[in-house]
Parts: structure tokens; sequence; C-alpha cells
């Protein structure tokens, strides 16, 4: 599905990402973990298309096609998602008729007619219904005013009515509370099947206990320097990642 | 950060929708200003003899006037003598039908999307009345008959003259004097038609009153009066919508607009103004100086501003409320966007005289291109005025790095137990916001219509329905083109 290939990326001439490689199949959580300042979210803006950063060589390619190709709103009407870590306000705008725009710019792109306002309002209702959330959310202004909490399930209510084949979190379990962590983590578990894939960008193992990943990638200084199952994730949530960072140096001394 | 700005800009380069020109014949005035083309008027419009003598006195008071210089705009010196200010379409016969009207102007009607023709077909309070003004002389009043049996006046101004001159003479000029400022002493002497409008105590109006206002000969001025009376315990909700042609050199509208109300009287103003605003590189476009203020004289009445103004090369114009009558409220709301070369200086002025007298302005500036965008705002409590409240919102959406927003805010408090409250921000279309619409799945111009939709919210929630998605869709081209 997603395919990168020695990617590099650089930001106002200065290197974040230094020759990544990753591939994800349908059906498959990658989670990215790794120290402050490591370059996870650059990778993730990366993914989805935000202009100021630079890919300097490398390719990305998304279900066979060059992604690099795209801009951001073909690559998110081709099915790729980005949870934001800072979720953007819109004032004046309702959570319910951004739902609806974006819904329907998903359908139009895919040449699909528009929901009809009763099927809209079904969808909206179930999806706010699986994650938990009042109706009253949908009447607010978008995040305007929006608890931390609020925002990150507003972007997993986002993500569940547009169902996206290749979904981003980056650091959505920052700044939750148990309660709103497991139901962020429910709506993405509810949400999985063969056909999807999900890359969790997170600092900690803890979202990991309820969205099992199928592989754990470190990101350190700009590469992956470790990958492995769960168990990756376990071993640094007990030792850090000093040593990690100590066996990269050694290997490349 | 280049890339969006580029975007931005060619968004921006949106052509004007309306800049055709309707071939019809025209009785014209030749060019230039003297009491003789005063009296002119007057004659052509068979006027009786003391609103003559109110135009020359308006016309030699103007001769001792310089024009204002404080709005925060530039542009060429005005020759007043290159001027026409009375053109008409011709072969005007009296017409009872639309049957009878120039086929080119229904077509001109047609393509400003107020087809009188589909008008005409509502039947019933659900309609629209229009009274479309086309140059300097009223077309066709439609809805007249269904309006007068409530007892609703509502005609050209020039008819108004011929039926109800008593009317006319009692409140001509009572709320904008001709002595008020350059323009509306220009106004006052060479004003050729514009809309009159009367509802009768206790009636509410049982539709939209909505006049058309259109340039269409070349060198024309526009200068059209209206005059609206509501008595008390009345409502009506009056629309106002203005397009011109394209054309190269700049034409003059001044405009006076004096609104009245009594007791309990309620008048909801709405105005979408599209005049041409010049090419990309400021060629062209209507000179925009109008005068509009609304009197509230009644206890407890109401006079609601809601405007949106997106066109015209410059703009200067303050519709404001004189609260006179204790208890009275004023509101005005306002979207002014400027774009490419445009210089709008708008705002209100709240007169607080009356006791326990109320005034909220919400006022919207959006400006791209390398436009020029500037609220103007006078809040004044006098010391009589026990008890009086207002609440300002002054907001500024800049689009792009070449573009300027400027806020004038004025108070005079003379009263201590006023309440005034002065919000003001300023903004730039995030490139943060942008990029999360795009995300997902909005392209760029949905995206910008959502966010400055979204930022218009509550001006737009003032206006009658149909408008507020008119005003909409022209937001919507006005800003075709323009951020990243």
């Amino acid at each position: 599905m997603l395919n990168i290939r020695d990617l590099h990326v650089a930001v106002e001439d200065m290197a974040i990402l230094k020759g990544i490689n990753l591939e994800i199949k349908p059906g498959e959580v990658h989670a990215i973990m790794g120290p402050n300042g490591s370059g996870k979210s650059t990778l993730a803006q990366v993914i989805a298309g935000k202009d100021e950063y630079e890919v300097t060589s490398g390719t990305i390619t998304y279900k066979n096609e060059d992604l690099l190709d795209l801009e951001v709103d073909e690559r998110a009407r081709a099915g790729i998602f980005l949870a934001f870590q800072y979720p953007v306000e819109i004032p004046g705008v309702s959570t319910a008729h951004f739902l609806k725009s974006i819904v329907n710019a998903g359908r139009e792109g895919r040449g699909e007619d528009e929901l009809s306002a009763v099927e809209m309002l079904k969808l909206l209702r179930s999806k706010t219904q699986m994650l938990g959330m009042d109706q009253k959310f949908l009447s607010r202004a978008l995040n305007d005013g929006f608890s931390g909490g609020e925002k990150k399930k507003n972007e997993i209510l986002q993500m569940a009515v547009l169902n996206p084949k290749l979904a981003i979190l980056d650091e959505t379990d920052s700044g939750l509370d148990i309660d709103a962590l497991k139901i962020v983590a429910d709506g993405v578990n509810a949400m999985r099947n063969n056909d999807n894939a999900f890359i969790v960008v997170t600092h900690y193992q803890r979202l990991l206990n309820y969205i099992e990943p199928d592989f754990v990638h470190v990101l350190y200084n700009g590469q992956i320097v470790k990958s492995g199952d769960k168990s990756l994730a376990l071993k640094l949530e007990e030792k850090g990642y000093d040593w990690i960072k100590e066996e990269v140096a050694s290997a490349t001394v | 950060m280049a890339e969006s700005m580029q975007v931005l800009e060619d968004h921006t380069n949106s052509e004007y929708k309306y800049g055709f020109t309707t071939d019809i014949e025209m009785d014209v005035f030749p060019k230039g200003l003297s009491e003789d083309v005063v009296r002119a008027i007057s004659a052509k419009k068979n006027e009786p003899e003391f609103l003559l003598e109110w135009r020359l006195k308006a016309y030699r008071h103007w001769l001792t006037m310089t024009e204002p210089k404080w709005p925060n705009v530039n542009y060429p010196k005005i020759d007043y003598q290159d001027i026409i200010y009375y053109a008409a379409p011709k072969e005007r016969p009296e017409i009872d039908s639309l049957d009878e009207v120039d086929p080119e102007l229904l077509k001109t009607f047609e393509k400003l999307g107020i087809s009188l023709d589909e008008q005409k077909r509502l039947t019933g309070v659900t309609g629209i009345a229009v009274d479309a003004v086309i140059d300097s002389v009223s077309v066709k009043t439609t809805f007249k008959e269904t309006l007068a049996e409530q007892g609703i006046i509502f005609c050209s101004f020039s008819e108004a003259v011929q039926d109800h001159p008593e009317l006319i003479k009692k409140y001509l000029g009572t709320v904008v004097p001709y002595t008020d400022n350059y323009f509306a002493a220009l106004n006052s002497a060479v004003f050729s038609d514009g809309s009159f409008c009367y509802i009768p105590k206790g009636v509410r109006c049982p539709m939209e009153l909505s006049t058309y206002f259109r340039i269409n000969t070349a060198n024309t001025g526009q200068f059209e009066r209206t005059l609206l009376i509501a008595d008390e315990s009345s409502y009506v909700s009056y629309l106002e919508g203005c397009t011109a042609p394209m054309r190269d050199e700049n034409q003059l509208h001044a405009a006076v607009v004096e609104l009245i109300a009594m007791d309990d009287a309620y008048i909801k103003y709405s105005t979408v103004q599209n005049w041409y605003p010049g090419n990309k590189d400021g060629v062209g476009g209507i000179f925009n100086f109008v005068t509009k203020r609304g009197m509230c004289g009644g206890k407890n009445s109401k006079i609601s501003w809601t405007q949106v103004e997106t066109g015209s090369a410059v703009t200067w114009k303050y519709p404001s409320c004189i609260l006179k009558g204790d208890g009275s409220v004023g509101e005005f709301y306002s979207i002014a966007v400027t774009n490419n070369m445009q210089q709008a200086d708008t705002g209100t002025k709240m007169i607080h005289i009356g006791k326990n007298t109320s005034s909220t302005i919400i006022s919207k500036g959006i400006s791209a291109g390398r436009s020029h965008n500037s609220y103007r705002g006078l809040v004044k409590v006098g010391r009589r005025a026990e008890n009086a409240r207002n609440f300002s919102q002054c907001d500024s959406l800049l689009m792009g790095d070449k573009c300027g927003a400027h806020t004038f805010p004025y108070l005079e408090i003379e009263n201590q137990t006023a309440q005034v409250e002065h919000e003001a921000t300023t903004s730039k279309i995030g490139e943060d916001q942008m990029f999360y619409c795009k995300q997902r799945g909005l392209n760029e111009e949905d995206a910008i219509n959502l966010i400055v939709n979204g930022y218009c919210k509550d001006v737009f929630n003032e206006l009658p329905m149909e408008f507020a998605v008119e005003a909409q869709k022209l937001l919507a081209v006005s800003l075709e083109g323009s951020v990243g």
C-alpha cells in the first residue's frame, strides 16, 4: 500500500529525515516511536504532503502511484488521513458542516453522489455514538474552544466518517486521560480491517496496549534504527531509548 | 510558503461577472453641472416647487464645500463637470405590464439574476417586491398592488414625489440634511431617482422589499435617493443590490439613504454591494461614496444595517443610527471584502441620545491582493443617554502579505452610566487551517470558502435567507483564486 524508499527530507536546508525505508501492507498497524526531535512528526506530515518540507531524495509510492506527485487534497481523497498532533480551530464552521463537507469532497473524488441529508445525519450519528460522543459536539464550531481531549476525539471522529485506507495518528495519545485514550483506541480498533492500514506515531508504549501494532519501528536521528514486533515497544518502555542510542553510536564507530 | 502566496495571488485574480452593458436607447443630458442642470433634472421629473428649491439650496451649499480628505483612501481627482447627471432609458411611457418593458432591459435583469418575470410569477406573500433602478431612473416596481392592499407604499422616488408629495416634503432631508457632507449635498442637488417606502402603523410588511441598482451609461453618475419610513409598530425588511458594467474610467455613485423608525418600529436594511471594482491593476471601477443613516426617532424602535460589500474601486460608507427614542436599538453587521487594488473605508456611527439605548457593531473585513480595508466607527453617548450600551467587534482577515487592514474606532462618551465594549482582532488566513482542510480532502477553493464563511458567519446570520445564499456565492466569486 505504502512504500517509502530511502527518503531524505529537509526543512530550510536542515536534513530531518536521512534515508527512511518503510513498507506498509493492507491490514497492518505500524507503530513509530522515538525520542523527541527524531523526525516522527516530519514523516507523518511528509506523507500527508505539507509543503514546507522538502523531499531531497527518495520515493514514496502509494497504491503503486508516486505519492509525491499528488497535492495534499488529492492524497486525502485517495484515502490518506492524518490525525493532527495539534488539531486546528476553524471558528464559525460547525463540526457537522465540516464533516459533511469533507465526506462529500471524498465522495466527489470517487465519482459518487453527495450523501442526502438523511444519510449524512445517520452517518454522523452512528460515528459519534461509536465514539461515545455527545451529539452536541456536532453543532459546536470546529475545535473552537475544545479541550485537548475533545480535539483529539474530533480527529478520530473525522477519521471514522472518512474511513481512510491509510490513517496516520500523530501523537494522538498525548494529553489524553485514560478514558479518552480508550475511546480513541476503540475507535481505531473498530475500523481495523484487511483493507486498511495505520501508522501510529507515539512517544509512549501506553497507547499500544490498546492498539496492538504488528510492527514497531524506532526512529532516531532521521533514520529507522530498529524494527521489531510489539515486544520492542515494551522493551523501550522498560529501558528507555538510551540503549538504542548506544547501539547506533557503536555501529557508526 | 512562497507557493501558497502564489496560489493566493492566483485566487484573487477573479473576473468581474457582471460586466455587461445593455444596449438600450437612453435619454442623456450633456456632461456637466450647473444650476441649469439642476433645474432641468427637476423639470424633467415634473417636480413641485418645494423640491426644486431644496435642490437649488443643496447645489448652492455644495459649491461652498470641499471634498472630504480624511478617509483612508486614494483616488484620482474627480472632475464634476465631466459627469453626466441624468440618463434615463428612452421610450418610457407609463408601464403597466412587463410586456411593455424593453426586452433588452428584461435581459439585463435576467443576467443580474433578478428576472422580474420570475418575480411576477410568484404570488402572494412569499415573493420579493423589486424596484429596479438603471442609471438614473426607476424602471419597474413589482408587487405594488399587493402591497397597496396593506397600505404600504413602495414605489420609485419620482412616483412618490408625484403621488405623495406631502410625505416627501415632511421627511426628505430630515435624517441626512443636504448640508451633511459633500456627497450628500451633491446627491440632494442632482438625485434623479431611487426608492420610496412607507409602512403604515401596525403593519408588518409581508415580503422583502428590494431595490436593484445598475449603472449602465458611460460617464454617468448614479445619484439615487432612498427614503424609507416605518410608522409606529411596523416592520420592514429591505434589500438592496448593486451591479455595474466594466468600464475603464471610474464612475461616481453618491447615494443617500434615509431611514425613519417611529415608536416600536423595526427596519432591517440589507445591502449586497457588487459594483464593478476595477480591473486587477486598479483601472476603472466605481467610486461608491454613500451616506446612509437611520433615525430611531420613536421609543423602542430598531434599525439594523447589514451589508456585504465586495465591489467598487473605492468605498466610503458609514451606515449609521441615531438612537433618539428611549430604548431604541441600532445594529450594524458588515462584511467588507477588498481584493486587487480596491480600497474601502467603511464602518458605522452609533449616536446614543435617548435613555436605555443599545447598539451592536459586528464588522468583518477581508483584505486580499494589494487592497486596503479600513474600519472606521464612532460610538457616541450623549449626556442624557442614561444606561446606553454598545458592543463592538471588529475583525480583520488578511489574505497574503501585500494587503492592509486598518481599524479606526472612535468613542465619545459623555455619560458615566454608559457601558461600551470594543473587541478587535486581526488574523491571517492560516496556512495551518488551509493544510488542515486540504488534508481532509477539500480543494483549495472549497477550503477558502469554508474558512471565510465561518469567519463571516455572524453577519450572514443577519441576512434574509435567500440573500445570505447570494452573498456567500458573491464572496466566493470575489475571493476566487486567493489563498494558500
